[in-house]
């Protein structure tokens, strides 16, 4: 598990006021409470959580490095590895699956040639596939950039996957 | 059946997400009538009156569960909203939190006002997060408008609420699992004792309660905890949110009055509207992945014979040999058509993905079910392995930490005993089941 | 003082005892095993399920037995409470389960692990182990690393009992590892290659349970039974120098804390004679320590040689 990348990070200033800003709203002495949004604000950023944004993590809540290496990686949202642009999650769980997640995800495999796990050669698009996403009723789904897709068929990812790929997602 | 829908009422209406139209439309009349005309207890005493019980899953009276909080003199109290809804097959708060996220704020400010908290938390799962964005955005317009922040409506009463979100972690719907992730940490459950009401957020005596409990606050205080428990039926009080998922015409939030025959919610025009495409129901699993799956023929009627009805005991009736659970109201479908090897395999990858991993027998044991049901679902078990994962079962259950042992558990079991045939299918007719798998052929189903 | 039953004896306890320090008070085989529990680290146990006990009766005021089964470790006796350890069928059933989870994943590789003879798991595998295992799937495997330059990790045999972590926090002032991912994934790991020394991280090794963690200044070195153990001393500025050394002929091959009985770093003048990695690791000369003389062997394993013989004759353990 070592990672041998030390290379120091900085944040943006944008971050770095919002991560203030979220420590201040904590009671004096329990500014660790806010280790797991400022994790989303540094996936936000960074597009991943690295080794060496972790040591700034750490460094900028005045905890041990270890305590957030084990945070960042209990909780699946964080990816722990370089990703592409747009990670597709898809949600495979039981309801899901009743109405054909599985389809839907050999068929993104197929469309994008990758597997699970993978990510495109243009660096655009990585597939995961997600436990429940809470969205059972409108399987099946998929978040990217924390927004839900739902009631997927080929053609709605078609659609999805070209609407990314032309940047329409990338406002707000 | 005539009813009136105490929490989705209003969702309909045009910008009922902003401050103004929420409250016009009645909103924040809660708050005003705690604040100005009741004291703390009275409203703990209403909350008790209206028989609310735990909506998140474990059906445990509110009103009791609130009065066991600590109150130890110099010590602050804070409430904590669960909103970290992971069961598979449930999804009802974040479509209550998106589509009226003022409701639960007023729920919030009422509550945390009953308990006498000052500082209170919202914490919301991580996928949720642009449902993050709305409850803060409606969390700034209250303050804006003197319903959060200090001496809220003159009444000397200080509240501050913030949203946190999670990570990504089934486990931290448990609610010491919660406060963990809350103060920033794994989230891994507590021992207890000490319970939270004593020992919870920071050590602070603390309440956690799931989403659609703080919003049946509003009701239950603006009409009285009499009128409350005149809504549904003998100790299953007030409506309920379902979350209908699976293969059904009409899938999505239902709020019923508790008491509606299951026949009724998976049939009746104003409900689900029947199974899809035409095909039978096979099977449920009435509260969300965690309770017991029921075949076909105990799903609308009891083992006695009597009608299945949406309530927490005609759901149990019969215990976990015939009966299931109400639990967290994720009502999932089975038609005809689907595998119930597979999917009892599909929940086990889930717990065994959201195992903490702090006790053995969970951590090890939900993986092995796991990697044996894959085995029998995949055409290369064995019929012993059909004992053994009512075995392993067995170890599960009752010897971990926390309930998702037993979360793991309950569903593999149920799944053996009430569809061993399938099982038993999947280790004779290895090839037939494997096609299935592909769709190429459909299970010949004993159980339809 | 309040009155406690366990398995048929009756003792009187401190308010606020668990269930498992009542039984250690009376000693004796009512004792429950422990992997996780550390008495000496606050914040140990309730992890690893060894210790489960029947609650037959609650207490004098409210005697109804509780559902299931408790953590003698995290659980406080009540006046009147009635326990069954040993006498309990369910108790003996439900802890080999657990017992059957903790081997699932372990690699079995007692021949060439250091920890072999003074292992807990080892101890629990002979007791309530199978001889044969229901497992076909693949153990999950990890690469040994090194915490430091003088402990070695062996990840597949740890049983996440968390009592290192405990030790690094509570002993040292600063942690470098921990457990990292979750469910059957979690690891103990660190991401600091080459952590920084620190005096008392030692201590890791004399906590583990199993050989997870393991002093590389010992590694293959010998095997414990062939070792004799001498109470020593020696002055240090850093912790007691109480020890004990184990010795081959005249030379020095490891260096330990005192333990007790039930494995845990014995107290020294009502404080935890924990010692410092000098003595640990770099005092391995006969002429650094004052030895005082044969350290007795109370133990139950494998070390205490004819005894592991003599049970296997008698065969399995039965209960009464």
């Amino acid at each position: 598990m070592a990672h041998t990348d030390n290379e120091p990070v900085e944040f943006s200033s944008e971050t770095m006021s919002k991560m203030k800003e979220l420590i201040a709203s904590y009671p004096e002495g329990k500014h660790k409470s806010a280790l797991i949004r400022i994790l989303h604000l540094v996936q936000t950023e960074k597009g991943w959580v690295s080794t060496p944004s972790m040591n700034k993590v750490a460094e900028i809540l005045k905890i041990q490095p270890i305590e957030v290496y084990e945070v960042a990686t209990f909780y699946t949202m964080f990816h722990l590895e370089p990703v592409g642009k747009y990670v597709f999650e898809v949600c495979h769980t039981g309801p899901c699956m009743l109405v054909g997640s599985d389809n839907i995800i050999e068929y993104i495999e197929n469309k994008l040639n990758i597997k699970i796990g993978e990510t495109t050669t243009d660096g655009l698009f990585t597939l995961k596939t997600a436990e429940c996403l809470g969205g059972c009723g409108y399987g099946p789904l998929l978040q990217c950039k924390y927004k839900f897709h739902e009631h997927l068929t080929k053609e709605r990812v078609d659609e999805l996957i070209e609407k990314y790929r032309s940047g329409k997602y990338d406002q707000n | 059946m005539k009813y009136r829908k105490l929490l989705l009422e209003n969702v309909h209406i045009p910008g009922i997400d902003t401050f103004d139209v929420y409250r016009k439309n009645g909103g924040y009349r809660s708050v005003e009538k705690a604040l100005k005309s009741m004291t703390p207890d009275e409203v703990v005493e209403e909350v008790k009156k209206s028989g609310l019980r735990g909506r998140g899953g474990a059906g445990f009276p509110t009103g009791m569960k609130w009065s066991f909080l600590a109150k130890p003199e110099g010590v602050p109290r804070h409430l904590v909203c669960n909103a970290d809804e992971s069961e598979p097959g449930t999804f009802k708060d974040r479509y209550l939190m998106e589509k009226n996220p003022h409701l639960l704020i007023e729920g919030m400010i009422t509550s945390s006002f009953a308990l006498g908290a000052n500082l209170s938390f919202i914490y919301i799962r991580g996928e949720f997060m642009y449902v993050l964005h709305i409850l803060e955005k409606a969390i700034s317009e209250a303050y804006a408008n003197g319903f959060l922040g200090k001496n809220i409506l003159g009444s000397g009463f200080d509240l501050d609420l913030c949203v946190a979100p999670g990570g990504g972690a089934y486990i931290c719907g448990e609610e010491t699992a919660l406060l963990e992730s809350l103060e920033g940490k794994r989230g891994n459950p507590r021992m207890k004792p000490p319970f939270p009401a004593v020992k919870g957020l920071w050590g602070c005596p603390t309440v956690v309660n799931n989403v659609e409990s703080i919003a049946a606050v509003v009701p239950i205080v603006n009409e009285g905890g009499d009128a409350y428990a005149q809504i549904g039926l003998g100790r299953s009080t007030g409506t309920k949110l379902i979350s209908a998922s699976g293969n059904l015409v009409r899938p999505g939030v239902y709020e019923i009055e508790m008491g509606v025959s299951v026949e009724e919610f998976i049939y009746g025009d104003d409900y689900c509207r029947g199974i899809a495409n035409d095909k039978k129901l096979k099977a449920c699993i009435p509260g969300g992945s965690s309770v017991p799956i029921l075949p076909h023929y105990l799903v609308t009627k009891t083992a006695a014979g009597e009608d299945r009805l949406m309530t927490y005991e005609s759901l149990s009736d019969g215990g976990f040999a015939t009966g299931s659970m109400l639990g967290s109201g994720g009502f999932i479908v089975f038609d005809e058509d689907q595998c119930i090897v597979r999917n009892t395999w599909n929940f086990a990858r889930f717990y065994a993905h959201e195992s903490c991993g702090q006790c053995s027998p969970c951590r090890e044991g939900t993986g092995w079910m796991e990697k044996v049901l894959h085995r029998l679902e995949h055409g290369h078990g064995n019929m012993r392995d059909i004992t053994l994962l009512e075995e392993i079962n067995k170890k599960i259950e009752g010897n971990t930490i926390c309930p998702l042992g037993d979360a793991a558990a309950w569903p593999v079991a149920a799944a053996i005993r009430h569809f061993r045939d399938e099982f038993e299918w999947h280790v004779n007719e290895r090839e037939q089941s494997q096609k299935r798998n592909y769709g190429l052929i459909t299970q010949p189903s004993v159980a339809v | 003082m309040i009155k406690v039953t366990i398995d048929d004896i009756e003792i009187e306890v401190e308010p606020g005892t668990t269930i498992l320090n009542a039984a250690r008070q009376a000693g004796g085989d009512i004792v429950p095993p422990a992997m996780c529990y550390y008495s000496k680290l606050p914040g140990t146990g309730g992890k690893c399920r060894t210790c489960l006990v029947e609650v037959a009766a609650g207490s004098t005021a409210d005697p109804r037995p509780m559902p299931k089964l408790v953590a003698s470790c995290s659980t406080t006796v009540m006046d009147g409470m009635i326990v069954k350890n040993k006498t309990s069928e369910r108790v003996h059933t439900n802890r080999g389960g657990v017992v059957e989870f903790l081997l699932v994943n372990h690699p079995l590789d007692c021949p060439i692990c250091d920890q072999a003879g003074e292992c807990h798991l080892q101890d629990l595998g002979y007791e309530h182990g199978s001889a044969k295992t229901r497992y076909e799937e693949k153990r999950r495997t990890y690469d040994p690393i090194d915490i430091g330059n003088k402990i070695k990790l062996h990840m597949n045999r740890c049983i996440l009992c968390y009592r290192c972590v405990h030790v690094a926090n509570q002993l040292t002032d600063s942690r470098v590892h921990g457990v990292l991912h979750r469910g059957e994934h979690a690891e103990i790991s660190t991401y600091i290659e080459n952590a920084i020394e620190n005096d008392f991280s030692g201590n890791m090794i004399d906590v583990c349970p199993v050989g997870a963690l393991t002093d590389k200044t010992f590694r293959f070195k010998s095997r414990v039974w062939f070792l004799k153990p001498m109470e020593a001393e020696c002055s240090c500025t850093k912790c007691s120098g109480k020890a004990v050394v184990w010795m081959f002929g005249n030379e020095i091959f490891r260096v330990t804390a005192r333990k007790d009985k039930y494995g845990e770093v014995e107290n020294i003048e009502d404080k935890t004679a924990w010692i410092c990695n000098d003595c640990r690791f770099d005092k391995k000369d006969t002429s650094k320590w004052n030895i005082i003389g044969p350290r007795s062997i109370n133990r139950h394993s494998v070390i205490s040689q004819g005894k592991y013989k003599t049970n296997m004759d008698k065969g399995p353990k039965k209960i009464n």
